[in-house]
């Protein structure tokens, strides 16, 4: 009971933390900077990881599907089967899961720091709401940049996946009908819904880990068990999404 | 402090604290406490360590809301959502509470950009001489991790000062100060009322703090309000736990814990 109870007391919490975040919305020109800075920290920072793990990603989807299909003579689907992966499911899976670990923590972290020394109160003390200069500016910047890193891990991965189809010995397809295939097969309306649950993926991801960090009480040890918690719970959510929104993505 | 430094006398406002309790599950920290605090007043809050002072300081800043009973600042009960934004109220942390990722000079501008106070030049005046106030214009672009903890309060003390408050509230300002830093810490709260006119509620266990520039000082003993009077009476007092707190004989021979074999 005590559990359940937590749960819902934390799913109110990160609801009334993204409400009063958006209230401030109309102060964000004042808070470009802000925005900017965190622009920078989540997309830049988090692009190497991205793009090193979606060309793997992409390659061992090659390799797998080839594994699969050079036996009965059908490689050229290799490319379809890469980009759809990819875009509808992989790329905005894996690009939030990235976010969770490198941004999410870092983020958790410092927002339990803030608040176990204090800083969040001198705020509230000075009447500068930390949900204006803290929240607000971190969700918007994930909104502006996870399109951007998916669409990065999709090109990445694709290049990826056609690098080792044409290299591999028993693939061996030529680049050119790989990507004939993605071309084929991969439709806009396939990169927007991958779009759409990166968009998703990343403020739940971004919203957790921010109230997970303005929720610490304690010390120092309870800032580690707050980007821990921020982070399990940040990927069981994208995982649960995922499915839930792939669910409702497909009846449209 | 410097003489150029100073300015216009603030307003300054008083607060009333009415059968105040406060309770954590089932552990009442504080007993219905009332207090008066006058306009202009330096008043000190004295108790032992964990006698409740910092949660009383915490609720006097709006930070917490009471079990029972109200905290009235400037005639406003300070737990109504809208009183503290018409305030003029500052709160100096007992650990500073600086943004450790910004400059001192940024965490003093910190409050006036956001609330959009002044321009660049006039910001850049407000906040070099809250930092000349408490001799501090040589840290200006210096990090808090990069001072000692005599400056971190002074730096917290400037950064309340910028906000041009006239209640300041100082949570232990004197401890893990070595004495010396800890008598400039009082000489600045004694100063900013003369210069200012601001009140002051302090809490404290700096018996010399309280006794050398309190108007009026209260003695909170585990929970309880134990005496409220200026510090001429209360050095006189004939309360034996007050006379105890106020002057405490280190015996050797008879330790007040005893150690188990």
């Amino acid at each position: 009971m005590k559990q359940i109870n937590k749960i819902l007391e934390d799913f109110g919490s990160t609801i009334i933390l993204a409400l009063r975040a958006f209230s401030y919305l109309p102060c964000l020109p004042r808070q470009w900077y802000r925005l900017v800075e965190q622009c920078y920290l989540i997309g830049y920072t988090t692009l190497p990881i991205v793009a090193i793990l979606s060309f793997f990603i992409g390659g061992v989807l090659a390799l797998q599907a080839g594994y699969s299909l050079a036996p009965v003579a059908a490689q050229d689907f290799i490319g379809s089967l890469v980009g759809l992966s990819l875009a509808r499911e992989l790329a905005p899976v894996m690009t939030a899961i990235l976010v969770a670990g490198r941004v999410g923590s870092a983020i958790s972290a410092e927002l339990a720091t803030m608040k176990v020394y204090q800083e969040v109160d001198a705020l509230v003390t000075m009447n500068i709401p930390p949900e204006r200069i803290l929240v607000m500016p971190r969700l918007i910047a994930i909104l502006i940049m996870m399109p951007i890193l998916t669409i990065i891990a999709n090109l990445i991965g694709w290049i990826g996946g056609a690098v080792v189809a044409q290299n591999v010995d028993f693939i061996q397809l030529d680049t050119r009908i790989y990507f004939q295939g993605i071309k084929n097969f991969v439709t806009f309306r396939d990169i927007l819904d991958g779009l759409i649950k990166a968009e998703i993926f990343g403020f739940v991801t971004i919203l957790v880990c921010c109230n997970v960090g303005l929720q610490t009480v304690g010390g120092p040890r309870e800032i580690g068990s707050s980007v821990t918690r921020a982070v399990v719970i940040s990927l069981i959510l994208i995982l649960l999404l995922d499915y839930f929104v792939t669910s409702v993505l497909l009846k449209f | 402090m410097t003489s150029d430094t100073k300015e216009q006398k603030r307003t300054s406002i008083g607060l009333k604290i009415e059968d105040f309790s406060k309770s954590y599950d089932s552990v009442e920290v504080l007993r219905h406490v009332s207090l008066e605090v006058e306009p202009g007043e330096i008043f000190v809050i004295m108790c032992p360590s964990g006698s409740g002072k910092s949660v009383l300081l915490k609720h006097v800043a709006g930070l917490e809301i009471p079990t029972n009973g109200r905290i009235v600042i400037d005639g406003m009960d300070i737990a109504e959502p809208k009183t503290r934004s018409q305030l003029h109220m500052a709160l100096v942390f007992q650990a500073g509470a600086l943004f450790n990722s910004m400059s001192v000079f940024d965490n003093l501008a910190l409050y006036p950009r956001e609330h959009r106070l002044y321009d660049k030049k006039a910001l850049r005046d407000k906040v070099m001489k809250a930092l000349e106030t408490l001799s501090l214009e040589d840290a200006a672009e210096k990090f808090p991790s990069q001072l000692s903890g005599g400056m971190r309060k002074r730096v917290a003390i400037a950064r309340a000062l910028v906000m041009e408050p006239e209640l300041i509230l100082y949570d232990e300002p004197t401890s893990e100060l070595d004495p010396t830093m800890g008598a400039t810490i009082s000489e600045i709260i004694a100063d900013l009322r003369e210069e200012f006119g601001v009140t002051s509620l302090v809490v404290s266990h700096d018996r010399d703090l309280a006794l050398t520039i309190a108007d009026r000082v209260a003695i909170l003993m585990h929970g309880d309000l134990l005496e409220v009077d200026t510090r001429e009476n209360i050095k006189k007092s004939d309360n034996p736990k007050v006379k105890d707190f106020l002057n405490p004989v280190i015996d050797i021979k008879n330790p007040r814990f005893k150690r188990k074999d």
